[in-house]
């Protein structure tokens, strides 16, 4: 039999695992991914003509950066590796890719779907203002520019992330003047059970919030942000909000990092067709898989953050994990030992991640509180008020009828930007559960094409 | 005034690139993004509000940082490297548009 025919898409902790898996049983899995250079994104690498060390870049998890890294540099010889290539279909049993200039359609035996994930947004007023960014890419604008997103920096919105990437800004020399947090301290001492499955990590996320007191950053809990100031011309110029039932409080600053957490980049899973269950603790929709990856599509597997958020390590733990389970799928001899210590491995994260969305809460009220005039959809300035009334005219209580009607979601990203944020308005105004209004499909391509090559498909 | 503030690896040599018409400088391994944003408060006009814009996500989810090269082809400022030479435009020329006719 010829070799069977592996294809990873993504080359972030999860996916370099699981291309190593392969190698080591004698596969040469090709490995697809959009961005420039392998790591993804908590190991994204920087510039080759950029000279900060590991320490300097990736602080506490330097040692697991520099090891992802020197595994990845080890493979390229044994993995057909494609950088710069977006995968925008899965259809008919081929992936198809398109890079700048070319287009693919290629065949596979096992699709390992190892997407990442993406900032989780909810939209606050005057958030379509320059000088608003998502916390993940304000912690890119660092990472591989070695630039700050501002002069100066407020944090807003809640999760893990909002601490570490204010305390590398701050460690870097940037100008923070704040970082507001919607969940209330309260919450993190519920968490505390979950919390300690993963001490290390628990500790970290201690040390940073001790970090950013001590270089005299004010940090605020049960905050509500009620509107990011700025003017059309020169974009932000401070934030409004409120501490629990204070009074009304402004900060002037000239750039917001705003996100909570995360979530998972599902469109590849959604257009292979793999079915989806409402995840009440996230409330996000998430592709079904088995305790090893298996998707609930034969030959599609599913690891690391673009299934399921759990962060670095689970990302690193699944994606070997999951490449196993495709190798003994394919008939291949495979360590069902290992296996079954990845699988407490990715259990422990997984009670570890339970925490932080306790501890982190996504606030869904913001979005039924959105003010009418707020913007909901930054691609195409739809407002909360615009999808009200579709609701009201149209009856549409459903995410995808409601996104025809009002063209949230239709825009530019694909409603990676709103689409949650939208799901909590139709809840609230039509007084339903959120899972009662579905998600929004994912659709191809993906992300937008380059016209000439959209024009072939068509 | 400048959107983005350098905090590091400035010890990179530097290149010339044309925004509209007129030269700026940047470091070799800026995105058109920082190039753009290390002198300008925003990349762009926005094509639904009355707003500028200066992008979003800074990882090739969000689309607002689309710019284009006089030939017509858009780029996403945050995800494509500037260039010696290279000629910016921040709104999409419309003489670039195939005429099938
Ligand atoms: C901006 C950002 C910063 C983060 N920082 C931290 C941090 O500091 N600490 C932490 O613990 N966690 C962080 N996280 C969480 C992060 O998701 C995980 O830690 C970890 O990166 C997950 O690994 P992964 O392999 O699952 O996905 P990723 O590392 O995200 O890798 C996914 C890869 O898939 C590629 N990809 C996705 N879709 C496609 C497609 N359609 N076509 C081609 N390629 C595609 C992407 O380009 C990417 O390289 C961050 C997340 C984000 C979004
Ligand atoms: S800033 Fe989001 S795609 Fe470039």
């Amino acid at each position: 039999m010829a070799d069977p025919r592996i294809i990873i898409v993504g080359a972030g902790p999860a996916g370099t695992r699981a291309a190593e898996a392969c190698v080591q049983a004698g596969i040469r899995p090709i490995v697809l991914d959009e961005g420039r250079r392998d790591g993804g994104q908590i190991y994204r690498r920087q510039p080759d003509n950029f000279t900060r060390p590991y320490a300097k870049l990736y602080g506490t998890e330097a040692p697991r950066a520099q090891a992802l890294h020197e595994t990845f540099d080890g493979l390229k010889d044994r993995i057909d590796y494609r950088a710069e290539t977006l995968v925008w279909n899965i259809a008919d049993g081929h992936v198809r890719t398109a890079t700048r200039t070319m287009e693919s359609a290629l065949p596979f035996d096992a699709l390992l779907l190892c997407t990442g994930a993406t900032d989780r947004l909810m939209p606050v007023k005057g958030w379509q203002f320059a000088g608003a960014y998502s916390l993940g890419g304000a912690q890119v604008a660092l990472k591989s520019q070695a630039v700050s997103i501002g002069h100066k920096v407020v944090f807003m919105g809640s999760g893990p992330l909002l601490y570490l990437v204010a305390s590398q800004y701050v460690q870097a020399g940037a100008d923070v003047v704040a970082v507001l947090d919607t969940a209330p301290y309260s919450a993190r001492i519920k968490a505390l059970p979950d919390l300690l499955a993963v001490p290390s990590v628990l500790w970290n996320g201690v040390a940073l919030t001790l970090a950013l007191k001590r270089a005299g950053v004010m940090v605020r809990n049960s905050v509500k942000p009620l509107e990011i100031l700025g003017n059309v011309e020169d974009g932000l110029s401070g934030i409004r909000f409120r501490v629990g039932a204070g009074a009304e409080q402004t900060i002037a600053c000239d750039a917001v990092a705003m996100g909570h957490h995360l979530r998972p980049e599902t469109q590849l899973a959604d257009l292979a067709r793999c079915a989806f269950a409402f995840d009440p603790v996230t409330r996000q929709w998430l592709p079904e898989r088995d305790g090893d990856g298996r998707s609930s599509v034969a030959g599609v597997y599913l690891a690391g953050d673009g299934a399921k958020i759990l962060g670095a390590r689970s990302a690193e733990a699944s994606g070997r994990l999951t490449a196993l389970a495709a190798l003994g799928d394919l008939g291949l001899p495979v360590d069902k030992g290992e296996m079954a210590s990845l699988r407490g491995d990715v259990g422990t994260y997984a009670k570890f991640a339970r925490g932080l969305a306790t501890a982190f809460p996504w606030p869904a009220e913001q979005a039924g509180a959105l003010p009418d005039e707020a913007i909901l959809c930054r691609c195409e300035g739809v407002t909360a008020g615009d999808l009200r009334a579709v609701m009201r005219e149209t009856g549409a209580k459903e995410a995808n009828r409601a996104k025809a009607f009002s063209r949230v979601g239709m825009g530019r990203c694909q409603g990676r930007y709103c689409g949650l944020a939208a799901a909590e308005l139709i809840a609230a105004q039509a007084d339903i559960p959120v899972e009662q209004v579905g998600r929004l499909r994912g659709q191809a391509p993906v992300k937008p094409l380059n016209i000439s090559i959209g024009d072939t498909d068509a | 005034m400048s959107r983005f503030v350098r905090l590091g690896e400035t010890d990179r040599p530097s290149l010339t690139l044309h925004v509209d018409g007129a030269p700026i400088a940047a470091l070799e391994g800026d995105t058109l993004m920082v190039a753009l944003l290390s002198q300008g408060a925003a990349l762009r006009q926005s094509e639904f509000g009355p707003e500028r814009r200066a992008g979003f996500c800074l990882m090739g989810a969000c689309q607002d940082c689309w710019v284009w090269t006089e030939s017509g082809d858009r780029l996403r400022a945050c995800s494509t490297l500037a260039a010696p030479g290279q000629r910016i435009l921040t709104s999409q020329p419309e003489a670039s548009w195939p005429t099938h006719a």
